[in-house]
């Protein structure tokens, strides 16, 4: 039998390892997957961790996919930090998706360097706004964070789903459930010629900066991480622990809603029923497996990245389910959580215990 | 199905009534109830039991005496099955026995009173006794049967009360009744008065009195010498895990034992210093705040001043409103009014922590870990956490690790922390190194005002007295101290002047020299001064 | 309004309600032993899913509510032993419970996707479902409504009634005092996570197979939120939660008779009101935050490792 003996000191070379160790055990989850459904494993893990790197096109599509899941994965982490459940980033994303998009359709075929900042001031307002209901709930009331949070998500989409459906159909589309396409002054600007990849992740790396700095340097990234880990003596030293749900909620809130503006200003340059394959929920894993930090958050995104792309690319190559990728995330986030005990704990053999 | 339950409970009681009889005739023939030999216990980093040996003989109360940290707590463990030793024996009426968990424990008949209770707030009495037991049967017949026991022994108890409603006091009783329901040979006390005015002490002992005579055997750990004297035919006393000796207490002095339990490490008593009293530093005036919610303690117009140079004592029985206390002066808990709390005339009853430490208060509180420091964050960022703004450690919003580092490090060196330097984390560290870390932090601060809650409590004798001695200090420097604490021996020895506090009540303050151990219990009893004069 | 209309209300409260008791009861009892399982909604997906595929396969209707509470046992084990057994994150391996079960579900459901099955059958029972009005009210169900009805008794009388009860409810109040009288509370934990995972299962099955008989990816569509938002405003008590999944059951059928009342307001709108009903719900419980702490289980959340 196993058995866990604490360590006196949680160790840093663990915290690091762990997340190697869960890649380690999903791929080896994933041979046993693969054989299951009868597709050489191989094969299969080729076509989805190395074949979508072999073109340029294909690594700058990985930066497509990690923008929002790397800004959305950097506040999460600082909320996470702090303790604040925020899982309702979907939400927040597509708030700031219809806010972003509803000035650039109001704005339509209006020409102006302005055009986009304002898309993009307007969504970030919109998610903040979103991500504002469950801080004053949590706040004022004492309502769970987790549940407000989530079931505005299914508000956010449906709101999402009435609006393209009702005011905001392309007049000339068919009755299709879609907005105009954005005119080119409401588009973000492509930064590598030939390919999808936009500002948005010049943005997104921004941001990870800035956020690293703020976390590990200043008295308030000090405040958020006291407050997570011992809300008490937060409150000894002076911190408000409702300043610090109200901060992390609203930094959540506008990252997520920049997401949604860049995917929608973006690769999909229109407003539709579904702007995300639930790049608001992967990004919970994106922050636990960047071990919360800002800059595990950029590796972790992109890993997370790859498996949207490989999961399209297997889906073309080896007609495999595109499920697989969402399989492979949920199994990546459990090994983490598993190994993750070795940063507190040594796994000791039992030995014979003598009477 | 009650029928058969009570079945069972009448059989039960005749078994026990026949091993009652067996315990006495043991006594008569010596052979111990409980014998341990050559017990062992390690535990990372430590060895809490070193070949313990001893035993107990039936109808004997026999103390365990021995500094905190000496193995007391880690032995009873082992004989009520909870930890298992890593070798040596235990034999039960003279037979070797191998006590796995608590259940096998109680089967034996052993049954035990934890030193922080085991105990189920939302949960009723009767649920709570039902839970301790094996066999509890009906609920409305043990409700009777607690009701009786609880009565009989003068240990009154209303079986459908829940938990949380009840005083500290009315806890151990369930704990007591609980075990006395059992029929137990032997019964262990961890600790039973660290909890109780000197009065419900003295009731106490006349019911342990009592079952000794009736045949019980008690196995009674404390560190308290007199308690020990007054009550114990016999001690066995622990250092550093190891029996160092046997004694028969009523035949020694509270030196002679002390001496047993601490070896070389016993110093003369600290004597309160003769202070120098200078202006007032800290002075509250009407202090009312109402619970944070029904769990806590209203605090009842509390008014008291403490002048810089000395060092003032409030007692009192845990859950009075200590905490309460401690969180309004630190500013955790605002009050009503800014003229209810003054630091060096500045009005602050309004502002919150960091507001107060830049006036100068300082404060250290009850609970180390996740209180007074976070646990998993290193010794330089929790020197960070309170000192950042009186130390300059911030700069434009920006932490200065070197500075903050430097001060972690004066910090251990001048208190004499015993950790790997100011990368540890504040969790690996023994619970004695934490507080003088965390005292030390807010002394190094310089402040004028210092309320400190607790400052020995679990702390091993050798750093309890260096944090004495640093309070002393600081108070001889000229800032006002305010120490609460349980222990009244303590505060009689550090304090200049005393109060007790009581239900959220604050009772006169005396000066050290009016002071008495039994006036002083009767004022944690909620008694006024006049009062006090009138009992003596 | 017609007596028809009237029975027909009442009737889709009934299966909109059901769902939610199985899961939220299972949630109680999972969360009185002081384990908070956010999975709930990623089990009654694997539950959906299995249940599919078991009546999709073998055609029998038993078998698949078996194997629904079976998968969502198995799916809640893995959480167990991820929060019991290795001390991670209840929080954190809740939420990647979630994630797990919705992509595991999607997967095995892919070819299943657009099947219709013909639902359980109803339980005839003859002459007195045959009575007009209490007939269909009360005597045509299918046998998990009426399961659903007893889960709350038996999960009272279990809870307020039996030792075993006192015991969960005694783990989940204070894990360390539990320990030290003897206890074993990691057990205890197992077993009733384990009974919160055949309940979210359970409650799969019925979507699946009752209440819209097909498979649709997410068919869930937050239910095992719902369930966990229901637990809090029952405050932990198991007929206030029934009682709740009623009151949820009668919001979310308020959409689909809206048109039949002649509101002319969108779809979506009417779609949103089970969650914002949830989220108006949670904020007039938790605002006396003593009655959460007088009602929550103590521990709840909380890890326990024995020390050593």
């Amino acid at each position: 039998m196993l058995r866990l003996e604490r360590r006196p000191q949680n160790s840093r070379t663990m915290m690091y390892l762990s997340p190697v160790f869960a890649l380690a055990l999903t791929l080896a989850a994933g041979v046993v997957l693969f054989s299951i459904m009868r597709v050489d494993p191989a094969e299969a893990l080729y076509a989805f961790f190395i074949e979508p790197l072999t073109t340029t096109y294909g690594i700058t599509e990985l930066g497509v996919k990690a923008t929002p899941l790397i800004l959305i994965g950097v506040a999460l982490a600082i909320g996470f930090r702090a303790s604040v459940w925020n899982i309702g980033a979907e939400g927040q994303l597509t708030l700031g998706a219809i806010a972003g998009g509803g000035v650039g359709l109001a704005l339509y075929e209006v020409e102006g360097f302005w055009v986009l900042p304002l898309m993009l001031a307007a969504a970030i307002a919109g998610g903040m706004a979103w991500a504002a209901i469950p801080a004053f709930l949590r706040t004022r009331f004492n309502a769970n964070e987790i549940l407000v949070s989530l079931m505005l998500t299914y508000v956010a989409t449906l709101l999402l789903s009435y609006l393209v459906h009702g005011p905001w159909r392309d007049p000339g589309g068919f009755n299709f459930p879609e907005s105009r396409v954005f005119h080119d002054a409401a588009t973000l600007p492509i930064i590598v010629d030939g390919s999808r990849l936009h500002l948005g992740f010049a943005l997104a790396l921004f941001v990870v900066v800035a956020t690293w700095v703020m976390i590990s340097r200043t008295l308030i990234g000090f405040q958020v991480r006291v407050i997570g880990s011992a809300p008490r003596a937060g409150q000894y030293a002076g911190f408000s622990q409702n300043a610090i749900i109200w901060l992390t909620l609203l930094f959540g809130g506008a990252c997520a809603g920049l997401a949604g503006v860049v995917e929608v200003a973006g690769p999909i340059g229109q407003l539709l029923p579904s702007i995300s394959p639930g790049y608001g929920f992967t990004a919970i894993i994106v922050a636990f497996v960047g071990r919360l930090h800002p800059l595990g958050v950029l590796l972790a995104g992109l890993l997370m990245a790859l498996s949207y792309l490989g999961g399209e690319n297997a889906q073309i190559s080896l007609n495999l389910p595109l499920a697989v990728t969402g399989v492979f995330q949920g199994l990546l986030l459990f090994m983490l959580l598993a190994c993750d005990v070795l940063i507190r704990y040594r796994i000791r053999l039992r030995t014979r215990s003598a009477t | 199905m009650s029928n058969r339950h009570s079945t069972d409970h009448q059989e039960q009681d005749r078994q026990t009534s026949v091993e009652e009889e067996r315990a006495i005739n043991g006594h008569a023939t010596t052979t111990p109830l409980l014998a341990l030999s050559g017990i062992t216990k390690s535990f990372p980093g430590t060895l809490a039991n070193d070949h313990v040996d001893f035993d107990v003989a039936p109808g004997e109360i026999h103390a365990l005496l021995g500094e905190n940290g000496a193995g007391k707590s880690t032995l009873v463990k082992i004989i009520y099955g909870i930890l298992k030793a890593d070798a040596g024996q235990i034999a039960w009426k003279g037979e070797p026995v191998v006590i796995d968990s608590p259940n096998t424990a109680r089967r034996f008949g052993i049954a035990m009173v934890f030193q922080h209770f085991s105990l189920f707030d939302a949960l009723t009495v009767v649920e709570n006794i039902a839970l301790g037991m094996d066999e509890p049967g009906d609920m409305a017949a043990l409700e009777a049967r607690i009701e009786q026991v609880s009565h009989s022994y003068g240990l009154p108890l209303h079986p459908r009360r829940h938990v949380h409603s009840l005083s500290v006091g009315e806890r151990q009783r369930i704990e007591i009744v609980r075990c006395l329901l059992q029929e137990p040979s032997l019964l262990v006390m961890d600790e039973p008065t660290s909890v109780l005015t000197p009065q419900e002490v003295e009731k106490l002992f006349e019911t342990l009195r009592r079952l000794s005579d009736e045949g019980m055997s008690i196995l009674y750990i404390s560190h308290k010498l007199d308690e020990i004297r007054a009550l114990c035919h016999r001690a066995t006393i622990l250092r550093l895990g190891r029996r160092v000796a046997d004694a028969v207490p009523s035949e020694e002095t509270s030196r002679s034992l002390a001496a047993m339990m601490m070896g070389e490490e016993l110093q003369g008593e600290a004597r309160p210093p003769t202070a120098t009293v200078g202006e007032v530093r800290l002075r509250v005036s009407h202090l009312s705040l109402p619970a944070a919610d029904e769990f806590g303690v209203d605090l009842k117009d509390v008014s008291f001043e403490v002048r810089g140079g000395e060092i003032l004592g409030i007692a009192g029985v845990a859950g009075n409103g200590q905490n309460e206390l401690t969180d309004a002066l630190s500013g955790e808990r605002p009050s009503v009014s800014p003229g209810t709390i003054v630091i060096d005339e500045t009005e602050c009853g309004l502002k919150g922590p960091d507001a107060r430490r830049a006036l100068g208060l300082c404060c250290v509180p009850e609970q180390r870990l996740g209180h007074g420091a976070v646990p998993d964050m290193s010794l330089a960022e929790n020197s960070y956490l309170t000192a950042h703004h009186r130390m300059g450690l911030t700069r434009h919003g920006i932490m200065r690790s070197d500075a903050r580092d430097t001060f972690a490090d004066r910090v251990i060196d001048s208190f004499r922390v015993k950790c790997n330097g100011h990368q540890s984390q504040a969790s690996s560290l023994s619970g004695g190194n934490l507080q003088k870390f965390i005292v030390g932090r807010e002394i190094s601060q310089d402040p004028g005002v210092v309320v400190v809650s607790q400052p020995t409590w679990g702390v091993d004798a050798g750093s309890a007295a260096a944090i004495q001695s640093e309070l002393i200090k600081l108070a001889e420097a000229g800032s006002a101290v305010l120490v609460i604490s349980q222990d009244l021996d303590e505060l009689m020895q550090i304090s200049n002047r005393i109060a007790a506090i009581c239900a959220g009540a604050l009772s006169e303050v005396i000066g050290i020299e009016q002071a008495t151990v039994e006036g002083m219990g009767l004022m944690m009893g909620g008694a006024s001064l006049e009062d006090t004069h009138a009992e003596a | 309004m017609s007596l028809e209309i009237l029975v027909a209300t009442i009737l889709t409260i009934i299966t909109a309600a059901t769902p939610l008791v199985f899961a939220a009861t299972g949630e109680l009892i999972t969360e009185k032993a002081g384990v908070l399982n956010l999975g709930v909604e990623g089990m009654m997906l694997t539950g959906a899913v299995t249940g599919f595929a078991t009546v999709f396969f073998i055609d029998n209707a038993v078998l698949a509510c078996l194997a629904a509470m079976a998968a969502g046992m198995l799916t809640a084990l893995i959480f167990a032993f991820l929060v019991l057994g290795l001390q991670a994150s209840q929080v954190a391996t809740g939420l990647a419970l979630t994630i797990f079960g919705i992509g595991l579900s999607a997967l095995l459901g892919q070819n299943m996707v657009g099947i219709a099955y013909a639902g359980l059958p109803k339980l005839y029972i003859p002459f007195v479902s045959d009575l007009p009005v209490l007939g269909p009210l009360l005597f045509n169900h299918d046998a998990l409504v009426y399961l659903s009805l007893a889960l709350p008794l038996a999960v009272a009388w279990f809870l307020y009634r039996t030792r075993a009860g006192l015991i969960l409810r005694a783990v989940g109040d204070s894990h360390d005092a539990a320990h030290a009288i003897g206890y074993p509370v990691i057990a205890i934990r197992y077993m009733a996570t384990l009974f919160g995972g055949a309940m979210a299962g359970l409650a799969g099955a019925y979507l699946s197979l009752s209440y819209s008989p097909m498979w649709v990816e997410n068919m869930s569509a937050g239910r095992g939120w719902i369930a966990l938002a229901l637990v809090v405003f029952g405050t932990w008590r198991p007929w206030r939660v029934f009682l709740g999944a009623y009151l949820f059951g009668g919001i979310t059928i308020l959409q689909l008779h809206a048109q039949a009342f002649g509101i002319a307001v969108a779809s979506q709108f009417m779609s949103m009101l089970p969650y914002i009903a949830t989220i108006v719900v949670l904020v007039l419980i938790s605002r006396d935050p003593t009655r959460i702490r007088l009602n929550a289980p103590a521990c709840i959340g909380k890890p326990f490792h024995p020390a050593a």
